[in-house]
């Protein structure tokens, strides 16, 4: 990791030394090492420019915002956060003219409260070469294993491919191997095998939880429309806080329908949640259903593709085959 | 008091009739409904219609928002999938149905509380049988807790 950080910042001040953009959005270190925010940054302040195992962020979404502004913007984007931003492409949300993508290693983030909950705490710095991660602390070093602290998205990995870029820092052949992808609709399954009482149950401690935040919504990078239906008085839906349990599972419903056929499964919901609601369960629920119904579509893929709820064949399925398929009754 | 109250209960637990929401586009449905009425055919009275351009205008946001304003059952009606008045509005109706309803499912909620059936303006027979069927199918299912406004409950 530490030598990517090095030939990163590099190509970077390279990059905007000659004019190719005149900023960049990146990481840059808050006050812990896992405490990593996105920030813009210009040739003046690169040195705060900063890439290691918390980078997590998918930074599609900020470049609708960066994209409309003067002059060219150099994203950094991992293999995960180019399925966004095609599709954003796809969508004309961010101006493809006005970003040079720069295609970033990643072998997979880490999840700071999976290290905590091994009991590492107090932590100064981390070193993630491999399988073993090191982890400096002022009780002394330490060390846990690469896949028990992998962000939960990792664990499925799509893969070190990137799907659109204007340069790679790394060839994708070169590139550190990724998490083994496991079957990411196992959860699903899981639930879909339930009873409807247990599923019920299940949602219902889990939707209950949500404080109404909207930060599933906020960094979704397929959740962009201007004004969001939950914000528009005129809707008749919105509303600041969850009232009654009903609401609860409105917002969540709604907000997984509105990006469902255009969400990459990029698990940002999951990871902002401050109340660790598994809301990516929702958007994996669309999606299979998506790749049984329709065929297999994987968002993102590409810029050009339709997505399948704008699309239809005269054959298709009849909403009564919920009946028939649906988890038990 | 303690006596009354389960009195009432009781009473509202027999006396059970379903509200049923049907979205019905202007074109095919809304016309069968016309039909089923000048041809003196019945269908239950708490089936309350409410008229939309296209199947394809009513959004998930719809369905739900009937569930929270106390409706025990809702169904979609539309144009038969190849006759709809703007070509195609049916088609994606019908996608986004099947994955709303999956979804509603998914979270626990009984399947059979939403329906999509399509009906043409010449079927006011088919018409009056559909909602005869799915008021029967609500009232067997009981009244819809699971995904409404708790604050309507008396």
């Amino acid at each position: 990791m530490r030598e990517i950080n090095e030939m990163l910042k590099k190509k970077v001040s390279e990059l905007l030394e000659n004019g190719t953009a005149d900023r960049i959005i990146g990481w840059q270190a808050g006050e812990f090492c896992y405490d990593v925010t996105p920030a813009v940054m210009r040739k003046d302040n690169l040195d705060e420019l900063f890439y290691n195992g918390f980078c997590g962020a998918n930074q599609s979404k900020y470049l609708i915002q960066e994209s409309l502004e003067e002059g060219k913007v150099l994203a950094l984007l991992k293999p995960c956060d180019t399925y966004s931003f095609n599709q954003l492409v796809k969508e004309h949300r961010v101006n493809r003219e006005k970003v040079y993508a720069l295609g970033i290693p990643c072998s997979g983030m880490l999840d700071v409260d999976k290290i905590k909950a091994l009991g590492i705490t107090g932590i100064l710095s981390i070193e993630d070469n491999g399988e073993e991660i090191k982890v400096a602390t002022m009780y002394g070093d330490k060390t846990c294993k690469r896949t028990e602290v992998l962000q939960e998205r990792c664990k499925v990995c799509k893969g070190k491919e990137h799907k659109a870029y204007d340069e790679l820092l790394i060839p994708d052949e070169d590139a550190p191997e990724v998490p083994n992808g496991e079957d990411r609709f196992e959860l699903v399954n899981k639930l879909e095998a339930m009873t409807s009482q247990e599923r019920f149950d299940f949602w219902r401690g889990e939707l209950s939880k949500c404080i109404r935040c909207n930060a599933c919504r906020n960094v979704c990078p397929a959740c962009s429309c201007r004004t969001c239906v939950f914000d528009n008085d005129n809707s008749g839906v919105a509303a600041k806080s969850n009232a009654d349990d009903f609401e609860e599972n409105m917002f969540h419903i709604i907000r997984a329908f509105h990006v469902a056929g255009r969400c990459t499964d990029c698990g940002e919901c999951s990871r902002v949640c401050p109340q660790h609601i598994p809301l990516h369960l929702l958007n994996r629920k669309f999606i299979k259903d998506i790749d049984e119904f329709y065929g297999e579509f994987q968002a993102g893929e590409d810029d050009t593709a339709k997505g399948p709820l704008t699309a239809y064949t005269e054959g298709d399925c009849e909403p009564s085959i919920v009946m028939e398929k649906g988890g038990e009754a | 008091m303690q006596v009354n109250e389960t009195n009432t209960v009781n009473t509202e637990e027999k006396e059970f009739t379903p509200l049923i929401v049907a979205f019905c586009c202007n074109w095919c449905s809304y016309a069968g409904a016309d039909l089923a009425g000048s041809s003196r055919l019945s269908y239950p009275a708490n089936v309350k219609i409410i008229r939309v351009p296209c199947s394809c205008r009513v959004n998930p946001l719809f369905i739900l928002r009937a569930f929270q304003r106390g409706a025990d059952g809702v169904i979609l009606c539309g144009c038969h999938p190849g006759d709809c008045h703007y070509s195609t509005g049916n088609y994606y109706a019908r996608r986004r149905m099947t994955l709303l309803f999956s979804m509603l499912d998914y979270l626990g909620i009984e399947k059979g509380r939403t329906r999509v059936e399509w009906v043409s303006a010449a079927e006011g027979a088919k018409f009056s049988a559909t909602m005869n069927d799915f008021a029967a199918t609500i009232h067997k299912l009981g009244p819809n807790r699971k995904l409404r406004d708790l604050r309507c409950e008396k």
